[in-house]
């Protein structure tokens, strides 16, 4: 072996190619399979993807670097069950590119914050954190009141359609009214928006601005939406709790 | 730094400036405003600016004609300065984000001071900027002395790192302006990630033809492992970047991994980025400059090869471990982890062969601050691979996960590690490529060792103790079987860390802005260049 060594120490390209494989063996093994993700992992059939107005919303959470403090990603803890609710399934993030998973919980996780808050709780919180939670250290987001650039919403939903998500040409089509559409539950858009996404998706004035389409508005449609996309994670657990007679139901 | 170039190649360094030069005109054009004209007006000032550099010397003598018989400096010169500037910025950046989670109002309502555009500065800026600018600067120093030969280009070395300069600027930039993609470590836009591989590729064309070049039959260690840095690097960062660019015109694209798959590609990018960037690379460091500065030869050849192959095989199976009790398939997991603690052993056998090459050599540890530096980097190397390890059993991961135990691990690897190694190899280089015995001040050199162990170990302490309470009270249970502690509670606890953390990095700095002042010095009362010189062979008679 060292006589090998000896030898391959004077061949750069040798050296080269030697790392090459060497490197690349753990990857091929772990990440490969994950491709045959189709057959593995079950899509509900109630999974449904964003809207182009939360879609716009999570674009802002990414800006904004939301993910350095929040993960989306309940474990199967018995705490975190209890304090999130059910734990995260793959096919839940199945339609998001990028993942946004997160690594660190500086602030609470937010994979079933949907719904939690009403929308006037979150626009207070987004705005002014410590105007509602006096310990928190949140920074504040004073700037999210302004109006929300729709400009290259298609683009992201054509983007989207292109990596698989189920975007189809009438969603792409109507992108921009959608994301308007969504914040106006009296107006004309909000029943289409039901037809191409669903009856449970949130149509409401989010930010309590009727007379603006705002930043705050799609940032917290998208908080609505967080563990909301499908009822799956909720009918898995409640399945796997009756099978177990006594106890508190958790892994 | 053109001065050291022939005419061909003054004119062939004036073409690339006006290229780049047409490059940002074309962004400009193109983009017309938002983050994409910004980085194009940037590139335009660089290229203009390299333009009049340029012109500035276009006429002067064209270097003496020995030029081959001498090694070329002047490029790892360049990059130690942006090593030190990248320094002060991002463990500025670090300190500031720092202070914002003890006083989170502390900065003015505007969008790019909020700390989650700054934090990705902070990584990105100590990462690449000050990591990535001290490898770079440190693997042509090593690479021409090990090879006893001049660097193979005289234009290619200022195009890896004025082109990686600009990567780092650009992505910083952005972050600032609202433009990531939100990949941990890899948040850069599209073109500036495509921008990084042309520079990338002619980086490794550089080093290949500089081993070519060689003098010595054997190619030393330290370059196994600049090598396995550059190769793995670029695998990683073209796997984890592939994206859709929204518009060519944009700096907005989507990855084209979704859900568990980016989660598994993601880290593993992000784990082999600590092996492969800020480990590999620096036991290169390690290797070269721990023996020249204690003049004892690496204790053992064969434990070398051992622990290299070991990293460079066991590394790139860990990423999973990050993702411990998620929705990533537990087998996957499970490999991570196993691997994770067979990585010890090689990790631990670089570590014991650094040190057990100082014996010997205890009495200049004792006297000589430069090589406490490397000393103290190769324990601190040794304990946070060890905690490294401990964290990826899933048990354990299960406590420390999501808190700031991460946090501290990080930065005992990278304050304890990364950076003293740094400041090992910069105290060791300066004087040198100064013509200089020593630095302007030992003294300094000492305060800044002080300032350096004493912030790290407050930092990490403060860590440890602040995600061992998240951890706990997240967990923890009444006897009625509820939760005892609601979230917010768990966040009222971590003021005195956050604060102890901010005093530890702020004393960090503080020794950075030390070695800066002190590097500044050294060059102002150069006596000449470095006094070695590459072998030449001599025509047969």
């Amino acid at each position: 072996m060292l006589r090998l060594h000896y030898n391959l120490e004077k061949v750069s390209m040798g050296l080269v190619v030697a790392i090459i494989v060497a490197a690349s063996i753990g990857g091929i093994v772990e990440i490969a399979p994950l491709f045959t993700i189709d057959e593995t992992v079950e899509l509900p059939d109630d999974l449904r993807p964003h809207t182009p107005l939360e879609l716009a919303g999570r674009h802002i959470y990414m800006r904004e670097g939301c993910y350095a403090c929040h993960s989306q990603m309940v474990r199967s803890l018995a705490d975190e069950l209890d304090r999130y609710g059910p734990y995260s399934l793959p096919s839940e993030s199945a339609y998001d590119h990028p993942m946004l998973w997160g690594s660190k919980r500086t602030g609470p996780d937010l994979a079933r914050v949907g719904g939690k808050y009403s929308d006037d709780w979150h626009a207070r919180h987004l705005i002014d954190p410590r105007s509602v939670v006096p310990a928190s250290i949140m920074p504040s987001y004073p700037w999210l009141r302004r109006p929300l650039d729709t400009e290259l919403l298609r683009e992201r939903l054509e983007t989207l359609a292109k990596l698989g998500v189920p975007y189809d040409e009438a969603m792409i089509g109507a992108s921009q009214a959608d994301a308007l559409a969504q914040s106006r539950p009296d107006g004309e858009g909000a029943d289409a928006v039901r037809a191409r996404y669903g009856e449970k998706v949130v149509i409401r004035d989010f930010d309590g601005d009727p007379s603006r389409l705002t930043e705050l508005d799609a940032l917290i449609a998208y908080l609505q939406s967080l563990g909301t996309l499908t009822d799956a994670p909720y009918t898995i657990l409640k399945a796997s709790s009756a099978d177990i007679p006594d106890g508190d139901g958790h892994e | 730094m053109a001065d050291t170039l022939s005419l061909f190649e003054r004119r062939f360094a004036l073409l690339l400036s006006i290229l780049l030069a047409a490059m940002g005109m074309t962004m400009v054009a193109a983009a017309r405003h938002g983050v994409m004209a910004v980085h194009g007006f940037i590139t335009i000032a660089l290229g203009v600016g390299l333009v009049l550099a340029l012109g500035r010397v276009y006429y002067s003598a064209p270097p003496v004609a020995e030029r081959a018989g001498r090694f070329y400096d002047a490029p790892t010169r360049l990059g130690i300065a942006m090593t030190l500037i990248w320094a002060i910025i991002g463990m500025g950046a670090g300190v500031w984000v720092s202070a914002l989670l003890y006083w989170p109002d502390a900065t003015p309502a505007v969008p790019w001071t909020s700390f989650g555009r700054l934090r990705p500065v902070h990584t990105t800026g100590i990462i690449f900027g000050f990591g990535g600018n001290a490898l770079i600067a440190t693997s042509f120093h090593v690479l021409q002395r090990t090879s006893r030969a001049r660097l193979a280009g005289s234009v290619s070395p200022w195009f890896v790192l004025i082109g990686y300069n600009l990567f780092c600027v650009w992505a910083v930039t952005g972050y600032l302006m609202g433009s990531t993609q939100s990949k941990e470590y890899a948040e850069a836009e599209w073109y500036a990630d495509l921008w990084l591989v042309v520079v990338w590729v002619t980086y490794f064309v550089l080093y290949m033809r500089t081993l070519a070049r060689r003098e010595e039959p054997h190619i030393y260690v330290a370059n196994w492992y600049y090598l396995a840095f550059i190769l793995v690097v670029a695998m990683l960062h073209i796997v984890n970047n592939l994206a859709l660019p929204l518009r060519l015109n944009a700096a907005e694209s989507l990855p084209v991994w979704s859900g568990v798959q980016d989660a598994m590609v993601q880290w593993w990018y992000g784990h082999n980025a600590v092996a492969f960037f800020l480990t590999a690379g620096f036991l290169g460091m390690l290797y070269y400059f721990l023996p020249v500065r204690s003049g004892r030869p690496i204790w053992s050849y064969r434990l070398s090869i051992v622990s290299f192959w070991g990293i460079t095989f066991f590394y790139i199976w860990v990423g999973s471990h990050h993702l411990h009790y998620t929705a990533l398939p537990y087998w996957v997991q499970t490999l991570g982890m196993t691997f994770s603690v067979m990585l010890l052993v090689p990790s631990w056998a670089s570590a014991g062969n650094a040190i057990a090459t100082l014996n010997g050599a205890w009495n200049k540890v004792r006297d000589d601050a430069t090589l406490r530096f490397m000393f103290v980097a190769a324990v601190f190397y040794g304990l946070s691979t060890f905690e490294g390890s401990f964290l990826a059993i899933r048990p354990v991961n299960s406590l420390s996960h999501y808190t700031d135990w991460t946090v501290g691990h990080v930065h005992s690897g990278t304050l304890g590690w990364v950076a003293m190694i740094v400041f090992g190899a910069i105290y060791t280089l300066v004087p040198q490529l100064s013509g200089r015995e020593t630095m302007a001040s030992s003294r300094a050199v000492e305060w800044h060792f002080w300032l350096a162990v004493a912030g790290t170990l407050i930092y990490v302490v403060a860590m440890w103790n602040a995600g061992i309470t998240q951890g706990l009270m997240w967990r923890a249970y009444n006897e009625n079987g509820a939760l005892s502690y609601s979230f917010v509670q768990s966040v009222e606890k971590m003021a005195p860390y956050y604060l102890l953390r901010t005093i530890g990095g702020a004393l960090f700095l503080a020794g950075a802005v030390i070695c800066v002042l002190n590097c500044r010095a050294t060059v102002l009362l150069a006596k000449g260049e470095a006094a070695d010189r590459p072998l030449v062979r001599q025509p047969a008679e």
